[in-house]
């Protein structure tokens, strides 16, 4: 079984790249990866409590994905932690800039982390930029 | 006694059907036969990469009326 670590670096607000985002850390998950996200900028207001805006598409592909029966991102990032070892971890800045604390981010996600702490545990895995 | 589940994934697409086999499996037993119906064609290429990959026994793909039937067995 693959061990190699998948780091997951979300920093879009669009459809495509959440979707696309949550698929690669949800399969590396379930396929016995460990698996780390790293969720900052466009990305982290999904993943505050309460929040059920959509994402935007960029594109053709995100307007006719709309429209069909595509596992949520925020379900698959879920099913990541719990199916599979997958830790989500919410960026400390975005939060600052949010003006969000740890307690209205989904229960699912790790407590924030600064970009010196992502890097460090990010050194020894491959890199997955969304 | 092994059971025989169906985990029906139509109308899902990737990696929605590979999903709901995951959480089926998860409160199976050792020896029980699942059976994945899936009308995405991706699934049916990557149910079975899975199944070999984390090491569970697959038996065979079949397909019918535009629906595929992906049967595999738990494993561990």
């Amino acid at each position: 079984m693959a061990t190699s670590k998948v780091c997951v670096v979300v920093v879009s607000g669009t459809l495509e790249r959440l979707q696309m985002a949550a698929m690669v850390a949800s399969v590396a998950a379930v396929s016995g990866q460990e698996v780390l996200v790293f969720l900052s900028m466009n990305a982290l207001s999904y993943f505050v409590k309460g929040d059920d805006s959509k994402a935007p598409h960029e594109g053709e592909m995100g307007a006719l994905m709309a429209d069909k029966k595509i596992p949520a991102f925020k379900m698959l990032f879920e099913q990541a932690v719990e199916l599979g070892d997958a830790k989500i971890f919410p960026c400390s800045m975005a939060m600052d800039v949010l003006g969000v604390e740890q307690e209205g981010i989904e229960d699912y996600l790790e407590n924030a982390t600064g970009l010196t702490k992502f890097l460090h545990d990010a050194q020894d895995g491959q890199v997955w930029t969304f | 006694m092994a059971e025989r589940k169906i985990v029906d994934g139509r109308g899902s697409f990737c990696p929605g059907p590979l999903m709901e086999l995951i959480v089926a499996l998860k409160s199976s037993q050792v020896g029980d036969e699942l059976e994945v119906l899936s009308t995405d064609k991706g699934s049916v290429n990557d149910i079975p990469e899975w199944i070999n990959k984390v090491g569970h026994e697959y038996i065979a793909t079949t397909e019918a009326d535009g629906v595929w039937h992906i049967m595999m067995r738990k494993a561990k």
